[in-house]
Formats: C-alpha cells, structure tokens, sequence
C-alpha cells in the first residue's frame, strides 16, 4: 500500500484518529507522519504517573488558586531550592529533598491518598540512619518504663532509665 | 568488559529459561529510588550539581569492593543507537535515554544490575532476574543499596522514609515488577478481566516497555503501586502473591486449551513457527506475536525442538535499534523488516541444526 499523502512511499504507519466520536483511519509513510507531526504522539510517553499526579493537583479545591500563605505565615517558597509550591502543581516533581519539610503540612493529604499512608515502615538506611534505629529503640524503651514503673519494679526501671540515656548521649554525640 | 560488549551481547541472565515459573513470568525486577541529602533532585540541579552527583557515585562505585565489577556508561558520550539498545534491553528506561548531561548508567557484566544516575532521582538501583524470583531480587538490591550507602549520604526522613522526587515513589523508594506472558488469557478474551481485578488490588498493569506503552506481544508488566507505609517484603510478598494468582489462571487456560481445542492450538502455534522460519518481511509488531504464539506451543509441549531462550533473545535482537546495531548501519523501516525476517530464519535454522 503507498502513503494517502505523498502516493510515492510505501506507508508503514497506519493512524487512526477519533475526534469527537468519528473514527478515521490513514496510511502513511513514516516520513509523510513526521512532517505532519503524527509521530510526535509516540515519541514521548504524554501519560505518566508524574502528569497525572500534576492534573490531580489541579483540579483539587484546596490546592488551586494563586500561592496561598502558609499557616506559620511562611510563604509557598521552598527555602533551599526556591520550588514555588504552585512548580510542583505542575509538574508533580519537587525540587530537592528539603522541599518535603517545607511543604509536609500539604504534602502529607495528599501522601495518604496516593499511599494511604504517611509513616514509612521499611528499610532503614545503616549508617546515614542510625539515629533513625536509636529513636526507634528510645521510643520502645520508654514505653517499657513507665510499664516498670506502673508495676513499681523500680530496680529494673532504673536499669532500663540508664539505658536510655546512654543511647540519648549517644545520640547528642552523632548530632 | 565495556559498553561495547554489553550491547553486542545478545543474551542476558533474564533470558534463561529454566528459572521459576518461566512458562508464564520472564522476568522479575525490583528498583530502589535513591537520592543524596541536600542535592536538588536531577530536574531542578545545574549541571555542576549533576556533574557532582556523578562524582560521588563514581568515586562509591570505585572505593567499594562489591560494586567494582559494575562498567559505568557515560550517556551523554553514548551514540543515540547504543542508548536505544540500553532501553531495549531493559537497562535503562527511555526518559534515562535521551542522554542529557551528568546522566550515567552502571551496569553489572551479566546484566543482573544496573545502576541510573540522575535519572527522575539521582539513583535508581535496579536488578533484573530471570522467571518469578523477586525475593531474590529485593535481597540484591537492597545490597547494592547497602553498598552505595555506606559512602553516600541517602535523603532519609525518620517519618516518610527515603525521599524521592516524585511523591508517588516516597518511602521505600520500591518499584518491584514482574513481566507476565498471558497468550492463553488473551486469546479466550480473559486478560482484560484478569488484569482489571489485579489493578483493583494495588497492582498497576502496564505493556512490556513500561509507563505509556501497549502490551506487545501478550506480554504484560505488573507492579506495586503503592511505595509508603508498608515494608518492602510486604510490597514483594503481594505482587509475588498475586503473579502467583495470575500464573495459575493462565496455566488453567493453557491445559484447557491443550485439552478441549488440541487441533486449534496446534495449529496456531505451527502456523506461527511456519511464518516466522519463512517470512522474507516482517515488521517487529509482527514478531513479537509470533514469537509470543511459538512460546505458548512451546511453554504447552506442542513443539519440541525449540528453544524458549532463543524466543527470548529474538525478542530483544528483532527490536528496530538492535538489529540496526548487528547490521551495523541505519536502516529504513522496509529494509529493517528484510532484515529482521532474515536473522529469524537463521536463528530457527541454527536451532534445527545444532548449531
């Protein structure tokens, strides 16, 4: 079959189109498609998570409108790379690691509707987490504390008090 | 070991054919989304930051005695057909492969890791298994990570977890996904069903070159959704349990098949063996339903003296960049479809032959 545009090449790309509900079919040869800019539906992936992340965003009530104040009375401007949190609309990237404290109180709805979570509960990275592990180990120490002393066995309390402040120390030296 | 011989190489580790359940599942993947702390990610950074970024890597890469084997690839310097041939065979994604400055990839000599710096994050550590076999993906990855970790600073935050640029990837930073051949499902019309119900539990279904494209081939992806709030092995036990699922449906399909339309089948299959061993033009669309109809004869028994792992390579091989990269020259689509019938023929006969 040759190309309905130029009748000279062979056509290779068969395109069907649907607008507003009429279905049409051509067959063109690839150079004819490129020139006409039907290739460039295929040469870049339009749908993807980020994109359509983004037009969420958009059309979420409590995220449109023009930058909105933030409650501390900061503004919508992440402090280190200077991401406008209206960037992020758009794009559904941030732009740098800090941007998450800067946003977390808006970022945090819409992590629990991607996710339906907001706490991780994996991996923790070895050495850069560390503190990570002695927070998590803190926390489960104190509950047993007041466990001990609820049932005043103070001896072991006292034991379990001291532990805590070794990793506490621990922690003040890494800082 | 260079880039050169990486992608002269037609086979790869996730080809072989004798793995887990690789009668329906070709193979298992799981990507960990990595950043450093304080760099802005890859799409806000200068180049200076990318260029930086690439540094740290390289220098983690070179100080660690595990990742030593790894061959980095500089994109940037990479002529746009090597690139293509990384997509094609799975190593990097086709966004990592248009190339711009400070983007490398590093890549482990049988293909089983591959590491994308300045992709979306500025690390994505991806391992790639034959067959269903993701637990043994995550462990692998999660020492690549481990690795990487100990000379890096990682963006961590004590709540969301490992810090991506997309906050769809937030958390783990895991993508675990299993690549599923479904021709048995798809010819009785099943597939749709089957694959809306796995969507319904938090399993997203994509074609076989990830996000934007179309199941070629009946070759479908399945992956994790969700990143936070839960562990990786929970995230790798659902997908491996519902793969589980999906693998038994598709085989019920096969041995009914074999069982109630024995002469369909067969014909189907031997037709699709006749045309790929004589075809003289035949577009890569073409092949790669071809290819997936001879694996179904062969996966069910119905033609012995072929081989699932030569169904594999030909997958890879008749892809438009690769074949141009064994012809050693730019091909126009007609002269690619001579060509790819060509080198299908003679990998059956080489086959037939002993060879």
């Amino acid at each position: 079959m040759l190309c309905d545009e130029c009748g000279k090449r062979p056509a290779n790309v068969r395109l069907t189109k649907i607008v507003n509900g009429v279905k049409s079919e051509s067959h063109l040869c690839e150079q004819c498609a490129r020139e006409k800019g039907e290739l460039e539906l295929f040469s870049e992936p339009n749908f993807s998570f980020p994109n359509l992340l983004a037009g969420l965003l958009q059309h979420e009530p409590g995220f449109a409108g023009a930058p909105v104040a933030f409650p501390g009375g900061a503004t919508s401007r992440c402090r280190t790379c200077g991401l406008d949190f209206s960037g992020f609309r758009k794009t559904g990237f941030l732009g740098c690691p800090d941007c998450y404290d800067e946003f977390r109180p808006r970022l945090e709805p819409l992590l629990r509707r991607i996710h339906g979570s907001t706490r991780h509960t994996g991996k923790v990275p070895g050495r850069t987490g560390a503190a990570t592990d002695t927070r998590r180990e803190i926390e489960s120490l104190r509950v047993e504390l007041s466990r001990l002393v609820a049932k005043e066995r103070y001896e072991e309390a006292a034991k379990v008090r001291d532990k805590i402040r070794a990793l506490e120390k621990n922690l003040a030296d890494q800082a | 070991m260079s880039l050169g011989d990486i992608i002269d190489k037609t086979s790869s580790a996730w080809m072989r054919a004798d793995a887990p359940s690789a009668d329906v599942v070709l193979s298992s993947r799981v990507r960990l989304a990595r950043n450093l702390a304080g760099v802005l990610f890859p799409h806000q950074a200068s180049e200076a930051d990318l260029a930086k970024v690439a540094e740290q890597v390289q220098k983690a890469i070179r100080s660690v005695r595990g990742l030593a084997d790894l061959v980095m690839i500089r994109l940037s310097e990479t002529p746009a057909l090597a690139r293509q041939i990384l997509v094609e065979k799975h190593l990097i994604s086709p966004q990592h492969a248009q190339g711009a400055a400070g983007r490398l990839v590093a890549i482990r000599p049988d293909e089983t890791v591959s590491v994308m710096v300045n992709e979306e994050d500025h690390l994505r550590i991806q391992t790639l298994l034959p067959g269903l076999q993701l637990e043994d993906a995550l462990e692998l990855a999660s020492q690549v990570d481990d690795m990487f970790e100990s000379k890096l600073d990682y963006a961590f935050d004590e709540k969301l977890g490992y810090i991506t640029a997309c906050p769809t990837n937030v958390g783990t930073g895991l993508r675990a996904s299993v690549m599923v051949h479904l021709p048995a499902l798809a010819a009785t019309g099943q597939a749709g069903r089957v694959l809306t119900a796995v969507s319904n539990v938090g399993i997203a279904v994509r074609g076989l070159y990830g996000e934007g494209s179309e199941a070629t081939g009946n070759v479908f992806q399945l992956s994790n959704q969700v990143t936070l709030g839960r562990s990786e092995e929970e995230l790798v036990d659902n997908l491996a349990g519902v793969t589980k699922q999906v693998i038994s449906q598709e085989r019920g399909v096969r041995e009914k098949l074999v069982r109630e339309r024995r002469d369909q089948l067969e014909d189907k299959v031997n037709r699709a063996y006749g045309l790929l061993s004589h075809a003289r033009l035949i577009t890569s669309e073409e092949a790669l339903g071809l290819l997936s109809d001879v694996r179904l004869g062969v996966d069910a028994g119905l033609l012995p003296g072929v081989d699932a792992r030569d169904l594999n390579e030909l997958m890879v091989i008749t892809q438009p960049a690769y074949l141009q990269r064994i012809m050693g020259k730019d091909l126009g689509p007609q002269e690619r479809d001579v060509r790819r019938a060509a080198l299908i023929r003679e990998k059956i006969r080489a086959r037939k032959e002993g060879r």
